[in-house]
């Protein structure tokens, strides 16, 4: 009970961007579906986009109280709309890649191996 | 609400007792909407087609067909096929319904009779319409079969192609208006009828049909209903649904259909406001008495449901009067002619309120330079800038 | 008992969420089951959002990414989604390096996530009506992209000041740069034209 009336601090988020963060950093790392690469990515920018936000956020308390303010919302919406961009462009190279070899699989895109 | 029955039960009691009334009354409205238009489209459609329609359940009018529906299909079998992937098959219908009850959240059907006063009514509305495309892939993909695998995606481009040109013909009453926050947009429009937006330019005039034009479009109904056609693809994503779960499809469709003839409504038509302002010739408002003030609300929540229920009976004549189009035509429309249209629709409306603020033929005080209305701007220009974070929502009553 | 703080339980909610559903999307191998939780877990990231009171921004998080991005993410997974491809495996090894170093990096994060200053936070103190406290945000965002910063007019330090101006430039510079990020994608995934095998030297 007592984590429930307790107010949430800039901490608490800083840590769900941070295990987000690196959940896409592993999911990256790991899958072998280049689709499953793109979640990854995806799942990094939100991260990210949790500690923007939660940084120029004026109800979380810090003791100085000094945020990013708007700032730290609007950087969020410019990497919002940057990610769209990135997510089209990966979906496009995956796509390409698919209608040339037939999979996806990133661990068989290996012609350029010495 | 909640602040007035917290002052006998602990508050958060009250918010929780409030919130379910109110997602209880927001359920019972799209629930019975729904069952009254499944009625209202089999007699249009049978009147067009000179026939009669349902005249055996319920007296010479057969109104209680939509209970009769309701209990057959409740009572089907409830198969999932063999190929399907289970999960998904059985959640997709839900994500449908939930995606178009959420959005009624933020739609007012009276002054300040809104579940959820939200400064970016428009946009909120806008972005949990947009997730139903959800849906209706994971039916397609989990139903384990290729028709329904096209139907979907075909109905998945459909609708995000047309929340193009529809975010594009919204922009422009808001534009008009401001403010994102459908009260406030609402109550701009009261008076005569020449308040509405749609007699205010006219840009928002033609932007109208563009919206109504995609808004069918969207919610994939007749010309647009490839998809879904019993010609083409038997039924499209739905084809291996059945019984209650169709029905679940079913009413979020027709729900879909009520919320962009609400927002048509509430944008273009005045809201809650009738052609004449009887409230203000009889003195109904909250000065004179509290119940008058509720009398009022009640007269225009009926005005607004008059309004929204005339709107979808159009696009179910629409429906059973217009051949279908094929997908090609269908992006077509979209591409080629919803989006410079509304785009440039967009342009002129936005010169027309430069050039008249308060309107050219019929002067409304709500209008003037679009930028007074905010409490922001307002603020700087009356040089109380320390106080523009003052911030704060109105609570209502 | 203390009165519970609804934004502390909606907050772990949201969060348990959007971490738990993170996780899932990692442990999971197939590829479907895959968008659907990222679909969840971009949700409850609107919901962070919306809590941390940025509102427009919850609201365009839910819009552009989970109904433009993710579409397109789920397009490309039914796209390319045959069966042999719908689960692949990855070797142990490859998780392991990938479980170092993630692992050391989730350190370095939440030791800086834990070193800030009195983090369990002392925060406007919680009345009944605490919405009245949420300013808006969105007419500040609309005018900070047109060059009007009204969130900083306040700011009584003139060599701060100067260095805040709006957000015009970046506005323009994101718009063009999604325009032509849309046409080389366009382009990148056009149906390539097969070459016919041979010439035709039919009868007919």
């Amino acid at each position: 009970m007592n984590l429930l009336t307790q107010p949430v601090g800039l901490t608490h988020y800083l840590i769900v961007g941070a295990l987000l963060f690196v959940t896409g950093l592993v999911c990256m790392a790991t899958k072998r579906n280049a689709v499953g690469v793109l979640m990854g990515i995806e799942l990094v920018l939100n991260g990210a986009n949790i500690n923007f936000v939660a940084f120029g956020s004026k109800y979380l308390g810090t003791a100085h109280q000094c945020t990013l303010g708007l700032d730290g919302q609007l950087i969020a919406l410019i990497v919002i709309v940057l990610a769209a961009a990135e997510a089209a462009v990966a979906l496009a190279i995956v796509l390409s890649y698919y209608n040339n070899h037939i999979t996806v699989d990133v661990d068989k895109a290996d012609e350029l191996k010495g | 609400m909640a602040e007035y029955l917290s002052q006998y039960i602990p508050y958060w009691i009250a918010y929780a007792l409030i919130g379910l009334i109110q997602a209880g009354l927001l359920l019972a409205l799209m629930l019975v909407t729904v069952a009254v238009f499944t009625w209202v489209e089999r007699k249009v459609s049978a009147r067009i087609q000179d026939r009669l329609g349902p005249t055996r359940r319920g007296g010479r009018f057969g109104w209680l067909q939509p209970p009769a529906d309701g209990i057959k299909l409740l009572l089907k079998e409830d198969l999932v096929p063999k190929n399907a992937d289970a999960f998904f098959f059985r959640i997709a219908p839900y994500i449908c319904f939930c995606t178009t009850l959420c959005v009624f959240m933020a739609i007012p059907f009276a002054d300040g009779w809104v579940a959820e006063r939200l400064n970016t009514g428009i946009f909120f509305v806008l972005a949990i319409a947009g997730l139903g495309v959800f849906g209706v892939v994971m039916a397609g993909y989990s139903s384990g079969s290729k028709w329904s695998l096209f139907g979907a995606m075909r109905e998945a481009t459909q609708v995000i192609s047309y929340e193009v040109p529809m975010a594009m013909a919204l922009v422009v009453p808001v534009m008009v208006a401001g403010t994102m926050d459908l009260v406030t947009i609402g109550n701009m429009q009261a008076g005569w009828f020449t308040n509405w937006f749609i007699f205010h330019d006219p840009f928002t005039f033609i932007v109208f049909w563009v919206y109504f034009t995609c808004a069918v479009a969207s919610t994939n109904r007749a010309p647009f209903d490839l998809p879904e056609a019993e010609s083409e693809l038997v039924a499209g994503f739905m084809t291996e649904y059945s019984g209650f779960r169709w029905a679940i499809f079913f009413m979020a469709e027709y729900g879909s259909m009520l919320v962009v003839s609400c927002l048509a409504v509430i944008l273009f038509f005045g809201a809650w406001n009738g052609p004449i302002p009887v409230t203000q010739f009889l003195g109904l408002t909250n000065d004179l008495h509290p119940i008058a003030g509720f009398a009022a609300n009640l007269l225009g929540l009926a005005n607004c449901l008059i309004k929204a229920c005339i709107c979808m009976t159009v696009i179910v004549w629409v429906r059973w009067s217009l051949p279908r189009l094929r997908i090609d035509q269908v992006m077509a429309t979209c591409w080629k002619y919803c989006v410079p249209l509304a785009a440039a629709m967009l342009l002129g409306a936005m010169l027309w309120s430069y050039a008249f603020p308060a309107g050219l033929l019929f002067r409304n005080q709500a209008f003037g330079y679009a930028s007074e209305k905010s409490d922001v701007m307002s603020d700087i220009k009356n040089g109380k800038v320390a106080r523009a974070e003052k911030g704060g929502r109105q609570t209502w009553k | 008992m203390e009165m519970i703080n609804w934004h502390t339980c909606f907050f772990l909610l949201f969060a348990l969420i959007s971490c738990g559903f993170a996780i899932a999307i990692v442990a999971s191998s197939n590829v479907v089951r895959m968008a659907f939780y990222l679909i969840i877990t971009l949700g409850s990231v609107a919901g962070l959002f919306f809590l941390a009171g940025a509102d427009f921004i919850g609201a365009v998080q839910l819009m552009v990414y989970v109904g433009g991005t993710l579409v397109l993410l789920v397009f490309g997974v039914m796209l390319t989604a045959r069966s042999p491809f719908v689960s692949m495996r990855t070797g142990g090894s490859q998780w392991i390096l990938a479980t170092i170093v993630g692992g050391s990096l989730l350190v370095i994060l939440l030791q800086a996530a834990f070193s800030v200053e009195n983090w369990s936070g002392e925060r406007i103190v919680q009345t009944t009506s605490a919405q009245q406290q949420i300013s808006p945000t969105s007419t500040k965002i609309g005018l900070s992209l047109i060059g009007l910063r009204v969130d900083q007019l306040e700011q009584q330090d003139e060599t701060l000041r100067a260095g805040m101006s709006g957000y015009l430039l970046v506005f323009e510079i994101i718009s063009v740069h999604l325009l032509v990020v849309l046409v080389g994608a366009a382009y990148l995934a056009r149906a390539k034209r097969r070459p016919l095998k041979e010439p035709s030297n039919s009868k007919l």
